[in-house]
């Protein structure tokens, strides 16, 4: 054993506790990206927990309008439900392919998304425009008012990742697989995914809980 | 100097991210994830429309179907692993979440004992008579 090998190894070692770490240096970019993305979607989740407290405590509120086993249709909300979860998956076969650079299932994969977000939003827009048409606006009673503001800014989540989603397309369009289009990639899988984290919690609560008690 | 052992710090990984794996693999873990999470959406729906179970049992299985949907789908889809390089995601996840259940978990308890103190006038006005 050479006399320099045991320099260097006091120098990585420096308090002689007989562990040599070897530092590879700052997190890549594309961690440091997602981690704060990370953070943000765990802020989003934080929001949404304040309209489900507001809900909660709200449900019962009806001014003698409708209950919510009155209004809700089991039967859409299954179908909101599958779209979500199917799209889910769907984003998640199009970040694989973003990943391995095939561009023809990255397509289909976002497209088949996009279609199922669509037919969520427009699914969910039917519900409120016709629950607004009977007299059952936000305004009828403070159970309506949180159920259009927490149901309602899932929604608008949803239209925005939307609108990101084919932003997203566009981009692979013009730039390629580039490294940050990929990060924007994985920023917009992780925004989905929490988006269907979210719904669970919304159909759970809401749909089903409101319907059973 | 064969005493001292080598730590590789190998770099974290990314929320979403997952370990070194092929297509396939990937494509299955994913294919896992959403089975389960029809599987678990079926039975809630299920469970909300029955009389097959004790009635005030059922609000509690609907929770609890809700948060064992969310674990798959923060296992399956967002990739959010115990492994040593998903420490910083993992504690960022755990924060949130304390947030979260000080915020529902407070609203809940205060507000039911406000209404237990105060009832609203409606209440109120029969005690009167």
């Amino acid at each position: 054993m050479s006399m320099t090998a045991a320099v260097g190894r006091t120098h990585a070692d420096p308090h002689h506790i007989g562990l040599v770490v070897e530092h590879p240096g700052p997190a890549s970019k594309r961690i440091v990206t997602a981690y704060g993305f990370w953070v943000f979607l765990l802020s989003d989740i934080v929001m949404f927990s304040c309209f489900f407290a507001a809900y909660a405590v709200l449900s019962g509120q009806t001014a003698d309008g409708p209950r919510g086993s009155e209004i809700f249709e089991q039967r859409n909300v299954a179908i909101e439900t599958v779209c979500l979860l199917l799209s889910s998956f769907t984003c998640g076969m199009a970040s694989i392919a973003a990943d391995v650079r095939n561009r023809f299932w990255f397509y289909l994969g976002m497209a088949v998304t996009c279609v199922l977000g669509l037919i969520f939003l427009v699914i969910e827009f039917r519900e409120f425009a016709d629950l607004v048409a009977r007299g059952y606006g936000p305004s009828r009673s403070a159970f309506l008012s949180s159920f259009f503001s927490l149901v309602g800014c899932h929604g608008l989540h949803v239209s925005a990742g939307v609108l990101w989603l084919l932003t997203m397309m566009a981009q692979v369009f013009a730039k390629g697989f580039r490294a940050d289009v990929l990060r924007r990639m994985m920023c917009f899988a992780l925004f989905w995914h929490a988006l269907d984290i979210i719904w669970v919690g919304v159909f759970s609560v809401v749909y089903l809980l409101g319907s059973a008690v | 100097m064969s005493d001292q052992t080598h730590v590789h710090t190998g770099h974290d990984l990314a929320p979403g991210e997952e370990e070194q794996h092929s297509v396939g693999e990937r494509i299955l873990g994913y294919v896992v994830g959403l089975a389960l999470a029809l599987l678990l959406t079926a039975t809630s729906f299920f469970i909300a429309g029955t009389d097959l179970v004790w009635q005030p049992s059922i609000p509690v299985a609907l929770i609890v179907l809700a948060i064992a949907q969310m674990g798959v789908h923060l296992v399956f889809f967002l990739h959010i692993t115990t492994g040593p390089d998903n420490t910083n995601n993992v504690l960022a996840l755990a924060f949130g979440l304390l947030v979260v259940f000080l915020v529902v978990g407070g609203t809940v308890w205060i507000m039911s004992h406000l209404n237990q103190n105060m009832p609203p006038m409606d209440q109120i006005m029969p005690m009167r008579r």
